[in-house]
């Protein structure tokens, strides 16, 4: 048995994305869950699976209470940062086709804008974390900046990757972001600009960066068979895989420090769905560092290792470029909402609706997932 | 009329568990030791309850020279934790171990060092600090 086209993605929910909002992580994720609920032409009682993704917001118990769910089938905790959300498709996907359950919600919200909720005060009390916690932290080891860095200055040294590439992928993503009203960023940039900001820890400047924002997001995943007489055209998960970096828990000890989850993964998720990277027309990458979106093009075999940063240069992941990427302005321009928004924004593209940064007649698209320090996750999905 | 007194923010203390608590002993030593197997003899760390080769618990706990070669580095330059804020800019080195695994430790800066590079030869030791302990490197001579 495979997965390939038994789950449709076919409800989606966005809040507004901002910094300093008063609601709770839990009124922002019950606020993008019921839009995805009505999305997908469902009511909150047809919810038969949840994967609430983080520790920050809401349980399957809570949902239970607040939608009054009679009959709730399906739960799990996906506990990999960044790449939950689309290790979650692969979960719900695979519910749904055993016929464990026929509407897995996987729902998200967060509200950083507290003090207490800051990236180097959050990580240190999430257990995947505790080796960094236990011996790098106190040594000014903090931030994922700082725990992502020396991957990124070993792939400069060992593949002569610059500064003008990081920069490429910032500029491509802040330039879809202008064409989305619902992206924090609003402003233009270009490689002078990402060149001359701050350095936060080398090679890491303030535009490598993704965003800190509030908000909530959340999609239906249904099986294919109770998918047809929904709301909108189907999006089928046509392939979808999850793959560990060795030694998850700690970059420092990683055999090759340069090597993520989703090279394990890709070559899972494209021979499910029967298609490679070539024929790829849309792509949300997880951006949480510019550096990022490089390394895991290389890990899915969109080009060499090493490759990567020649591969983004000359707007190629602009739109109208040979793989256009983070239509929606992604984690450094839209907002960062652990890449919920990924899932959400390919699906409007291959439903058609992606407004002004629809990549013309896109069938085919993919978006991943990175978590903690390396975990991967992708899902390929088709138009039905 | 008052004034206010700046608040010193202390570092963080290194949060210890049982399961490294010789690493730790020996830090307070200045001294560096890492797991050894003792049914198969693989060096393991950061410690961990199971060695990976041979699923043994058994542990010997072998004294590094902490020595070895740069594998990579970061230069902070911004203050995630208010306490680090002094010490900008700091680099961070990851070392690759003679004894075949890594360790992440501060850089002792000194304008006599040479250009920071992979596999530069570098040595280290724990240094005592307010609070804590540090595993400091510098470029082996």
């Amino acid at each position: 048995m495979t997965l390939r086209d038994k789950a449709c993605v076919t409800g989606i929910g966005e809040t507004a994305y901002m910094r300093g909002s008063t609601k709770t992580a839990f009124e922002l994720q019950i606020e993008s869950s019921l839009k995805a609920i009505a999305d997908a032409g469902l009511t909150p009682k047809d919810i038969d699976g949840i994967i609430p993704i983080g520790i920050v917001s809401g349980t399957a118990d809570d949902f239970i209470d607040n939608f009054g769910l009679p009959d709730l089938r399906f739960s799990a905790v996906v506990p990999h940062g960044g790449a939950s959300p689309a290790m979650a498709l692969q979960c719900a996907a695979a519910a749904v086709a055993s016929g464990v359950c026929n509407h897995v919600l996987i729902t998200f919200g967060r509200n950083v804008s507290a003090a207490s909720n800051k990236a180097g005060a959050r990580i240190h009390s999430m257990p995947q974390f505790h080796f960094v916690t236990e011996f790098e932290y106190a040594m000014g080891a903090i931030a994922p900046a700082q725990l992502y860095a020396p991957m990124a200055r070993r792939h400069m040294e060992l593949y002569g990757t610059t500064v003008e590439q990081f920069g490429e992928v910032a500029v491509a993503c802040r330039e879809h972001a202008l064409l989305n009203d619902n992206a924090v960023m609003k402003k233009p940039i270009t490689l002078e600009d990402h060149r001359n900001s701050r350095m936060i820890t080398d090679p890491f400047r303030l535009l490598d960066c993704s965003l800190e924002s509030d908000g909530g997001a959340a999609v239906v995943v249904s099986a294919t068979g109770r998918a047809g007489d929904l709301r909108h055209r189907k999006v089928y998960i046509a392939g979808v895989a999850a793959g560990h970096p060795d030694s998850p828990g700690s970059i420092t000890q990683r055999p090759d420090m340069t090597s993520l989850g989703i090279a394990k993964a890709a070559p899972r998720a494209f021979q499910m769905a029967g298609v490679t990277p070539a024929d790829i027309q849309v792509a949300e990458i997880y951006d949480c560092f510019t550096y990022a979106v490089i390394r895991q093009l290389e890990d899915m075999g969109f080009c060499a290792k090493g490759e990567g940063g020649p591969f983004v240069q000359g707007g190629r992941l602009k739109l109208g470029g040979a793989l256009p990427t983070n239509t929606h302005g992604g984690l450094l321009s839209q907002a960062h909402v652990w890449g919920l928004n990924h899932i959400v924004e390919l699906v409007r593209q291959l439903r058609g609706d992606a407004g002004r940064a629809q990549v013309k007649d896109a069938e085919l698209g993919l978006v991943t997932g990175y978590g903690d320090m390396g975990d991967g996750a992708l899902a390929i999905m088709r138009r039905g | 009329m008052t004034t206010s007194i700046p608040k010193v923010i202390p570092k963080p203390s290194p949060q210890t568990s049982e399961l490294a608590r010789p690493y730790w002993e020996a830090a307070a030593q200045g001294k560096l030791v890492l797991q050894s197997c003792s049914a198969c003899g693989k060096t393991r760390h950061y410690p961990r309850l199971l060695c990976d080769a041979c699923y043994s618990d058994e542990v010997t706990w072998l004294p590094s020279e902490a020595c070895g070669t740069i594998h990579s580095w970061t230069v902070a330059r911004h203050a995630f934790h208010p306490a680090f804020a002094a010490e900008l800019p700091y680099t961070l080195v990851t070392v690759d171990l003679d004894e075949g695994v890594r360790a992440l430790g501060r850089w002792r800066s000194n304008p006599a060092n040479p250009a920071m590079s992979i596999g530069l030869p570098v040595q280290g030791r724990f240094e005592a600090r307010e609070g804590g302990v540090d595993l400091v490197f510098w470029p082996k001579l």
